[in-house]
């Protein structure tokens, strides 16, 4: 079985209204891809269509990871098969704190019956906190209570590193962080970049991408992807901006249907 | 092994636990329904003084001159039948001091709710009461030699009738409310605690509540006097088997601090859902005292508890921190009294309520601060959490101030868990449940603070067994 997350013909609405209207998308283990796109082109659907929120239907189209069929599991499977959404806007879970819910999210990831060993647990969090440069106070405070951007942003990178995904996907990571955070939250990543896991980073701004350097670039445009490239594609993005690669695009569907 | 774990198994209550009962065996049965025979039984059997006979003859006459309060509660209490109920049941047993003394079947009972190993652990005296009577009662050998008095409430109303007598029935007279004057009438078992003045009674003592009998009423009678200046910590567990048929629990609960004193009541109950749960609890507290109740209400088809304090002294502190969780069906109407009686008294309510499937949570509170007082303060906080859209919570907070040299507060708050929340949780491999309970134990953590370490780990087992069987 191939080792990728793949995304074949993905059709899905939200509220009646279709969004991905037939995303075609390959993300082999190893590699980083990013997906750039105007605002309202379907880039955060498509990360809570992968995680499997409620209010996104699935209209046809597959999506899956190593082979396993994603749209079949609940969203805790999906996670523990070894799925990860990095939040654009992670929620607060009042009183729970940081280090009881991760604990609670990899005790998940045992059999029944086995406990966590608590003292590994925290060296080992420790360890990943001082890395992010996270005050290793933050392990009582709950989650993302009354945090800024710039931590609710690392707590999500936190996460993924306690929890070691096979396929990540970060939805606008980015946004709301200085460059200071940019670049602390960017080497988190990188150091979890391995060929035995996959990353998909959505992202709006080309600057996110001169820290996290990714191997494939995509360009989602009206729930489709309309164009792939290297990393330098970002490069040309941000230069003249989108308008050239609709056209790019308008142009052959034209031709197609000529 | 972590020391959650360790203090778990320490702490060895839980629904599946108590979740058996034995063969019914009694020595002494009152069979079922009440009338004056039933109270001439029950004093008989306990060879009682004609004043006690007299009382609860009076109780039982009050009892039935009052109408059932379902003016303002809920109907459900008309369908308490009491004919069917049986009013006392006991084996004979007089409470031992030595764990080999009792029954074999009472033995096993509380020794797979880990009675005795937990008074090993960290108790410094225990009572277990089965059905009507106390079947073990010890107190650490230390604790008696500095006089402290911990037995069940029919052995402290023969053998010390000189305390006994002057504070029982005067915190919760009879007539209070129709359950109480019934408890009155009927009471047995209960406990009796007296610490004597500047004792520090630094374990806690515990008493352990169990219903084994289909059909039955325990109307347990508690009272407490702490001294001037001495220290106590109560807790108290509750468990029943689950019945097919209503049983009933209507206890009373008296606490005496006297000046400079500090009482801190514990209640973890974890009832079955047929168990009518119907308890008056009341203490005053005098001048410099401090009572705090701390109450968890768990199961139990209906509760209807209020625990109050009377601040009767100067600077007397009075708190009620309750956590209630009504599950499907179930409904649990609970708050708190504050009675002002004397300057600079101050008062501190926190409630937090959940709500699961069709439960019914209820708060009502009352405070209440006369016009000739000064400086008085008075804090309410009662927040509620709804878990499904058919989820129910009320609130009725009643705050009586007079005059304008007082502080009072109020706040209220309900929320519900947000589908955000759990899709949040759920994508880091929670499941449902899980997430579900994780939300609940976060709503409640700062209240579970307040309780002792093994009682919080204890609290938070129940939670998630209880969040377990909602979400299927």
């Amino acid at each position: 079985m191939s080792q990728v997350l793949s995304i074949k013909n993905l059709k899905a609405s939200v509220a009646g209204q279709e969004i991905l209207k037939g995303l075609n998308l390959e993300v082999p283990q190893g590699e980083v891809h990013a997906i750039m796109g105007p605002n309202g082109s379907g880039k955060s659907t498509l990360a809570k269509v992968l995680a499997g929120h409620e209010d996104y239907e699935v209209i046809s189209g597959e999506a899956s990871m190593d082979g396993e069929d994603l749209l079949a599991m609940e969203i805790d499977e999906r996670s523990r098969a070894g799925f990860f959404l990095a939040f654009q806007y992670p929620h607060e879970i009042p009183g729970v704190s940081i280090a009881n819910f991760i604990r609670a999210a990899r005790q998940a990831r045992l059999g029944k019956g086995d406990e966590l060993d608590a003292v590994a647990f925290y060296k080992e969090m420790y360890g990943k906190m001082d890395e992010l440069k996270i005050d290793r106070s933050f392990t009582g405070r709950s989650v993302n209570e009354g945090f800024s951007g710039g931590e609710k942003k690392r707590l999500e990178i936190l996460q993924m590193m306690m929890l070691e995904p096979k396929y990540a996907v970060l939805d606008e990571t980015d946004s709301g962080l200085d460059i200071d955070a940019l670049k602390i939250v960017a080497a988190g990543v990188n150091a979890m970049r391995s060929p035995q896991r996959g990353f998909l980073v959505i992202t709006h701004y080309q600057r996110l991408l001169d820290y996290i350097v990714p191997d494939v670039v995509h360009v989602l445009y009206k729930g489709k992807i309309i164009k792939t490239g290297g990393k330098d594609l970002a490069l040309e993005l941000e230069e003249k901006g989108y308008d050239w690669v609709i056209q790019e695009f308008a142009d052959k569907e034209v031709a197609v249907e000529a | 092994m972590n020391q959650d774990t360790a203090t778990a198994e320490a702490v060895n209550i839980n629904q599946d636990v108590g979740d058996f009962s034995f063969p019914e065996d009694y020595a002494y049965d009152a069979g079922t329904g009440l009338s004056e025979k039933t109270v001439e039984y029950i004093s008989g059997v306990k060879k009682e003084e004609k004043w006690i006979l007299d009382f609860r003859k009076k109780a039982l006459k009050i009892f039935e001159g009052k109408p059932l309060p379902t003016h303002w509660a809920s109907k459900d209490l008309e369908n308490i039948i009491f004919n069917d109920i049986r009013y006392y049941l006991a084996k004979g047993q007089q409470p031992t001091r030595s764990w080999d003394e009792v029954p074999d079947d009472v033995k096993e009972t509380f020794e797979r709710l880990g009675i005795p190993e937990k008074e090993r652990k960290f108790l410094a005296g225990v009572e277990a009461q089965f059905d009507s009577e106390a079947a073990y009662s010890n107190v650490k050998v230390e604790l008696e030699k500095e006089g402290v008095i911990f037995v069940n409430s029919t052995e402290g109303l023969r053998e010390h009738p000189e305390i006994f007598r002057k504070w029982f029935g005067k915190v919760i007279p009879t007539g209070d409310n129709k359950y109480s004057a019934l408890n009155s009438a009927v009471f047995s078992g209960g406990s009796f605690i007296y610490v004597p003045p500047g004792v520090k009674v630094k374990h806690p003592l515990q008493a352990y509540f169990r219903i084994n009998a289909e059909n039955f009423g325990q109307f347990e009678r508690t009272l407490i006097i702490v001294d001037e200046g001495a220290e106590v910590t109560y807790m108290e567990g509750c468990t029943a088997p689950k019945f097919e048929t209503a049983t009933l629990h209507s206890a009373v609960v008296e606490l005496v601090a006297m000046p400079n004193a500090k009482i801190q009541y514990i209640t973890v109950q974890n009832w079955s859902a047929n168990v009518f749960n119907l308890v008056t609890k009341r203490a005053v507290a005098y001048e410099n005292a401090e009572v705090r109740w701390i109450d968890c209400n768990i199961g139990s088809r209906l509760t209807m508890k209020y625990p109050g304090v009377v601040l009767k002294g100067r600077k007397a502190r009075g708190e009620v921190i309750s956590i209630a969780l009504a599950n499907d069906g179930q409904h649990q109407d609970t708050g708190a009294k504050m009675i002002h009686a004397a300057d600079e008294t101050t008062s501190n309510v926190i409630s937090k309520s959940i709500s699961v499937g069709t439960g019914r949570s209820t708060y009502r509170g009352m405070v209440h601060i006369p016009k000739h007082l000064k400086g008085c303060r008075n804090n309410t906080e009662c927040d509620a959490l709804l878990i499904n859209a058919n989820s129910r919570t009320d609130t009725y907070p009643a705050i009586t101030v007079k005059g304008n040299q007082h502080v009072t507060q109020h706040e209220a708050s309900v929320s519900q868990v947000s589908e955000e929340q759990i899709f949040y949780m759920k994508q880091r491999g929670l499941n449902e449940a899980e997430a579900m309970s994780l939300s609940v134990n976060g709503f409640v953590n700062d209240l579970v603070r307040e309780f002792p370490m093994e009682y919080s780990v204890e609290l938070k087992r129940l939670i998630d067994l209880e969040m377990e069987n909602s979400v299927g």
